[in-house]
């Protein structure tokens, strides 16, 4: 049953929609204005020096500039990017998938403890310099595998994962074992194909984090050669900054160097589409793990 | 031992699956705890593993420096405002925009606002702080610019202590609002519409049902993210700060995070940095525990 809206209803609704679209507007302005800024050629710039909604001719000097010369930094930064988000997720499934697994198991003796054994460091951490020294004493330091190895278990994403697969009827796995099947068969051929929806949600948590993640990268790595997208676009953001020790004259070629805005907010879309481009199907995988997540905190 | 046999003959190949997880665990996540002990010794960057395990306890010293130092206060301060103005802002925001978007029937308009809203929460936090460098840029910047426009002079806002915090504030209502409403939609979809038809017909307006009806029906959520948030009041934001911070906003900007990250990792003080990191773990663990019980007390399920 549907009650007619009353006038000060409809006024409600109205403001509603309004409210809404400028709060959407809030979301999109900073991004188009990027967007904009990253087209404005060196002269346009010189000549008009403030903000340009609608640049006069537009131009791709700076993502020329990004892209041209024969350092290639930016195709390098993209090949670390995807190289530590296609090894870092399979690696993050299989130790965390593995790990879930087991804890899943109602009737393992020591099931308790390993379970805590994931919980505590959800609460409590050594601490950066603590894990640096670890890392650094590893020789995991300047080399790809530091923005990998350390990382290879979520806690929280783990036991999502296991409250998952407790879900899975345990007869399954025992009507296999009557026929004969092993564990191991029991695992690839009852569980894997089961789980694949909780495993597409926390491998693309895994593959967002990857993508974006930038501090050990940057921080626990000195080779640039081994620079992800985002550090590239850190060292950018600092661009005209005196503090700030530059490299870029190391990773560019810096003759005919475009305006500092318009070089940061190319790179800022250089970064963004790849992630622009995929959400539109991933994110519906998100808001499920969220929400299963949510279940319990 | 025949149990242990037993055990290990029905189980083992469980055990084996755990292995590269526990191996992992311990080497990156226990061995860092024991490592912890380096707050309580003189540690310095070219000892080897062998060296640092064996070179001696020297007590609370470094603990005691912190204490002491002029810096002491303006860290905590630092932290716990920040902090505290971020959940002012960003706590009730997501609950606010979850309500107005429960409103909104048409569905078309409903999803796509509510896609657009959480787009910025699969943005890293260089894009984020990419966005602000651009957007509140002194030449070019969009803010400078509706500045100059309204009659205004062009600033550096982020290298401003009046503003920075404030620009901190804002980021992160805009990255996190959208996503945080979520959960609360969700809560707000399994509310029985014939409640609402209830109060309709008995004339309630639609302030009185969100509060009657509406919000009672969320508060569980709304108690247990307070909670958590409580629960992690220490961190302050620690990659959005260093990203968009700068020695002239220090006095304001400054957290213990960044600050470890500065003695520690630039300045080479792995002992004091320590020291400091461990101080601020303990208090974090003891403000987690003190809210889950405190959940618990309200009839929640904490996190354990």
């Amino acid at each position: 049953m549907r009650i007619k809206a009353t006038p000060m209803e409809r006024l409600f609704y109205l403001g509603n929609y309004v409210f809404l679209i400028v709060v959407s507007l809030l979301f999109l302005i900073p991004f188009i204005s990027v967007l904009s800024t990253s087209f404005i050629s060196t002269a346009e710039w010189a000549r008009r020096g403030n903000f340009v909604l609608i640049p006069e001719a537009p131009t791709l000097e700076a993502y020329q500039f990004l892209f041209g010369g024969s350092k290639g930094t930016v195709f390098n930064a993209y090949k670390i990017t995807f190289f530590r988000t296609i090894v870092g997720t399979i690696l993050c499934l299989t130790f965390t998938g593995l790990g879930a697994y087991v804890l899943a198991r109602r009737n393992l003796p020591g099931r308790t403890f390993m379970t805590l054994l994931v919980f505590i460091p959800m609460v409590f951490s050594g601490g950066l310099i603590p894990f640096y020294l670890v890392v650094d004493r590893l020789r995991l330091t300047n080399t790809v595998w530091i923005m990998i190895t350390p990382f290879l278990v979520n806690p929280w994403w783990l036991l999502i994962m296991r409250n998952f697969l407790m879900t899975i009827p345990v007869e399954l796995e025992e009507a296999a074992l009557m026929d004969g099947a092993n564990p191991l068969t029991v695992l690839i051929r009852v569980y894997l194909p089961l789980s694949m929806p909780a495993l597409t949600t926390i491998g693309l948590f895994y593959a967002v984090w990857h993508w974006n993640g930038w501090f050990y990268a940057a921080v626990f790595n000195s080779n640039r050669d081994l620079y992800p997208i985002q550090v590239i676009l850190r060292s950018i953001l600092y661009l005209g900054d005196a503090s700030y020790r530059g490299d870029l004259g190391i990773m560019f070629e810096p003759e005919m160097m475009p305006p500092a805005q318009t070089l940061k907010a190319a790179m800022i879309i250089v970064t963004t589409v790849p992630i622009l481009l995929v959400y539109p199907f991933i994110q519906r995988y998100f808001v499920k793990g969220m929400l299963i997540g949510g279940v319990k905190g | 031992m025949t149990e242990v046999l037993r055990i290990l003959r029905k189980h083992g190949f469980y055990y084996l699956l755990f292995l590269p997880v526990a191996g992992y665990l311990i080497i990156f996540k226990y061995v860092p705890m024991i490592g912890i002990m380096i707050a309580f010794k003189d540690v310095t960057p070219f000892m080897s593993m062998g060296e640092i395990v064996t070179s001696s306890f020297i007590g609370f010293k470094h603990f005691v420096n912190f204490f002491n130092s002029f810096f002491f206060w303006d860290l905590m301060e630092n932290t716990l405002m920040i902090s505290i103005y971020k959940t002012l802002w960003s706590f009730p925001a997501p609950i606010l925009l979850a309500l107005l978007i429960n409103e909104v029937h048409n569905t078309y308009f409903k999803r796509i606002s509510q896609t657009i809203s959480y787009l910025p929460h699969f943005f890293s936090m260089v894009i984020v702080a990419g966005l602000v460098y651009v957007v509140f840029g002194v030449q070019g910047g969009l803010v400078n610019h509706l500045v100059v426009l309204t009659g205004g002079e062009p600033q550096h806002y982020l290298g401003d202590p009046r503003w920075f915090r404030t620009i901190l504030v804002g980021t992160t209502v805009w990255q996190t609002v959208g996503w945080g409403s979520i959960l609360y939609l969700a809560a707000m979809a399994g509310l029985n519409p014939e409640t609402y038809e209830a109060a309709n017909i008995d004339g309630a307006s639609k302030i009185q049902q969100v509060r009657h009806i509406t919000l009672p029906g969320i508060s569980h959520v709304i108690v247990i993210l307070f909670i958590f948030r409580i629960g992690d009041l220490l961190d302050a934001g620690f990659e959005q700060i260093l990203l968009l911070y700068s020695p002239s906003v220090y006095e304001v900007a400054d957290i213990i995070d960044t600050y470890v990250y500065r003695a520690g990792l630039l300045n080479l003080k792995y002992s004091f940095a320590s020291a400091v990191g461990l101080y601020k773990s303990i208090l974090a663990l003891l403000l987690l525990l003190a809210a889950n019980k405190f959940a618990n007390f309200l009839g929640h399920q904490g996190i354990w």
